[in-house]
């Protein structure tokens, strides 16, 4: 079985969007789980949080960062190409349900997996105000649609070039600080932002949410690779999560397992440029 | 001295540099001379050992003609995965232990003449089998491991349709994720579960059952189900730095180099290639870990294990190959701590030395810790292989399966759970076991299975 590219553009440098056929995983799809990818017989299996689904067209929208060198190989690939696997839907759907005004800060691309979320937050009743934010105005992305899925949008640029010239955590705490009652905040993107939003959140009395996404090998529960601490206990992502409370989630060691493979990556991406060959023994 | 001819295998310190398979089979010369040992029972006591019944003494009679076509017609008449079987299953458990002449010399090796039956086949090109008329009936197939596979293959040869869901990418369970080239190839794997495809059965890959399709969805589009999820969530001690970098479940380690092969610089996914490697467990797992590890290009693996080597639960050859590539057997010994190096790395692991005190419920000596013991052994990589609990994503959204606490789904002795219409089998019911145990518990489903349908 293969899994055809619909559609690839590039949203802003280094970040490009996809929508693959995979009408069996977009039929069951939800806001809040992930997919694995891999992209030929030699690939690795990488997991990327579900950024749209489409069950009528059979289609799933991911959208990924270039960073190591299974995301730089995707990255160069068009639409009509195909992937050799596209598992999924795996990790628990968010639960969403009515509960009044819900923050979604999502930050980077991490404003990816918390576009279907406003979209659900919102068709279920509840107010969405969206924070988003990113390094400067020409690494925003989604911001067309997070505008159109939510009641609210509050952008955050680390240089200022566009809204809030500081962090996302900044626009949280004024929210937080503000008149209005808040009944749960939902944060995806990079650990170390997840980890400054709980540390803002955590005095006030307010459910706090993250996505995590640690290194993994096939998402059903079997390798225990994903495993984080969440309140002292270990929990697999792939199977208990992606979502877990954030006030409860060992930050640090997630960030240290996340870098595991640092070299082993790095070597990756330096073999792939050089365009070294199997026998090649430059690492 | 032994009466078995002798197995052709690399030698030691060849092979520890290699994935390629150890054992290389008996020569057609020593199949038949072993074959000739055998009494030919008439009451044959092995058959009852095998799980799924192989008509022992018949093929065996069919080598000693030198029919190695005609043997490997009679195995599978009951058994579609010998070649698979021939190498992994523990015969000195089952068929070989019952083999009378065992009581004076050695058994039959009957194993060993299984995998040569199977290899010859392969070699001069697998007949496609015949396909039976339809039933009409459709069978869903939880899982593509062993007992999934045995299901699928006995359900498809009486006609029913029959669809395997697997959420690999590759079909074969613990076959392709679990055990390592070195002790069964996984082209070998990929022409039996061919054969299987042959049958007629389709194989969905990528297709996670209880996120794709619930359980309940399933039982309303098929007319029986069989779930063979096998293994699931890896066990671990429970011990201070078991998430640190650098400590590996086995499930996580053997995936990684077996299905994803990391051994093999030309294929992307990572492994770390470590110095200095503890395999804590005494299971046929944690020798397959740490023989892999070796071959990666450890300087030290040692095997942690809390009893001795006379309760070691792998298979004795897997032990004695181990022992043979220079494994390092640290018994009666038990971690206590992982201890942390630089960036949350591991640095060692603090043991303990344990004595074995009065037996336990399950019979064996219940390890005792030594008061004073503790002593540091050097490691930058721990692959826990103390065992598995059973995967839980195929109980979201399934109303009515009844599991056990362990959270094992409960069959009753036709295999049949608590949801007419279901059966299940496999390390999905006993909890972690062997190969060939599954391939009986998914035999003796399909004959559930097929005995519902005709009703």
């Amino acid at each position: 079985m293969a899994y055809k590219i619909i559609e690839k553009r590039q949203l802003v440098p280094d970040v490009h969007l996809m929508n693959i056929q995979a009408p069996d995983v977009a039929a069951a799809a939800k806001a809040g789980q992930f997919i694995i990818l891999r992209i030929d017989e030699a690939g690795e299996r990488i997991p990327l949080t579900i950024a749209d689904y489409n069950a009528d067209e059979g289609s799933v929208t991911i959208i990924f960062q270039e960073m190591g060198k299974t995301t730089k190989q995707l990255a160069k690939m068009s639409a009509g190409e195909e992937l050799l696997d596209f598992v999924g839907p795996l990790g628990k759907e968010s639960e969403i349900e009515k509960l009044g005004t819900v923050v979604l800060v999502g930050g980077g691309v991490g404003i990816a997996p918390i576009y279907p979320q406003a979209k659900e937050y919102r068709a279920a009743g509840n107010k969405v105000i969206s924070i988003i934010g990113a390094r400067n105005k020409d690494m925003l992305i989604l911001e067309a649609e997070m505008i159109a899925a939510s009641d609210e949008v509050l952008v955050a640029t680390d240089d200022g070039s566009k809204g809030h010239h500081g962090f996302v955590t900044d626009l949280v705490k004024q929210l937080l600080d503000g008149e209005e009652h808040i009944d749960r905040i939902v944060a995806i993107g990079p650990p170390i932002m997840m980890r400054a939003v709980a540390d803002v959140t955590g005095p006030y009395d307010v459910e706090t949410l993250v996505s995590l996404n640690p290194i993994m090998v096939d998402g059903t529960g079997m390798c225990g690779g994903c495993r984080v601490n969440v309140g002292g206990e270990v929990k697999f992502a792939c199977v208990d999560g992606p979502e877990f409370n954030a006030k409860d989630v060992d930050f640090n060691l997630l960030m240290s397992r996340l870098s595991f493979y640092r070299k082993e990556e790095a070597d990756a991406i330096t073999k792939s440029q050089k365009g070294c060959g199997d026998d090649c023994k430059c690492q | 001295m032994s009466i078995r001819p002798k197995m052709p295998q690399q030698a030691p310190e060849g092979r520890i540099t290699n994935f390629d398979e150890v054992a290389l089979g008996y020569t057609e010369e020593q199949a038949i001379l072993e074959a000739e040992r055998c009494l030919e029972c008439k009451n044959p006591k092995c058959v009852e050992g095998c799980p799924v019944n192989i008509d022992i003494p018949g093929f065996i009679s069919k080598i000693k003609e030198g029919d190695f076509q005609e043997a490997i017609t009679i195995i599978k008449a009951t058994n579609t995965l010998p070649a698979v079987c021939g190498r992994v299953c523990p015969q000195e458990e089952q068929c070989e232990k019952l083999c009378i002449l065992g009581n004076k010399s050695e058994p039959i090796a009957i194993g060993r003449l299984e995998r040569i039956c199977a290899d010859r086949e392969r070699e001069v090109g697998v007949k496609d089998p015949v396909v039976a008329p339809s039933t009409g009936k459709t069978v869903a197939i939880v899982g593509s491991g062993p007992a999934g596979l045995t299901a699928a293959s006995d359900l498809a040869k009486v006609g029913h349709s029959v669809t395997i869901f697997e959420a690999l990418h590759e079909a074969g369970g613990v076959l392709i994720y679990g055990i390592p080239e070195f002790r069964l190839p996984k082209a070998i794997v990929k022409e039996e579960v061919d054969y299987i495809r042959k049958l007629g059965a389709d194989i969905k890959m990528d297709y996670v059952i209880g996120r794709i399709l619930t359980l309940d969805q399933l039982t309303d589009r098929f007319d029986a189900v069989f779930l063979g999820t096998g293994a699931g969530l890896p066990k671990f001690m429970g011990i201070e730095g078991e998430n640190l970098n650098g400590v590996y479940s086995a499930n996580e380690f053997l995936t990684r180099v077996n299905l994803m092969k990391a051994y093999n610089n030309s294929f992307d996914t990572p492994i770390k290639r470590a110095s200095n490697v503890i395999v804590v467990g005494g299971g046929n797992v944690a020798m397959d870990a740490a023989r892999s590890a070796l071959r990666l290009g450890a300087d030290e693996v040692s095997i942690v294990y809390r009893r001795s080597d006379e309760e070691l639960p792998a298979r004795r050859e897997e032990i004695e190959h181990a022992k043979e590539e220079g494994i390092v057997f640290r018994l009666l010994t038990n971690p206590v701590r992982i201890i942390e190096g630089e960036n949350m790395s591991v640095n060692g692991v603090e043991c303990v030395r344990m004595e074995l005190g009065e037996p336990d419920e399950s019979g064996r000596r219940r390890p005792e810790v030594v008061e004073g013991s503790e002593h540091i052994v050097d490691a930058d990589i721990v692959i826990m292989a103390i065992g598995t609990s059973p995967n839980p994503i195929i109980f979201d959204g399934s109303k009515g399966l009844e599991v056990t606490p362990w959270g094992t789904i409960v069959v009753d002795e036709a295999g049949m759970s608590s949801i007419e219409g279901v059966c299940a089998g496999g390390d999905a019911v006993t909890g972690a076991a062997t190969v060939i145990s599954a391939m009986g518990a998914g035999k003796l489903a399909a004959d559930t299975i097929n005995k519902y349908l005709s009703k």
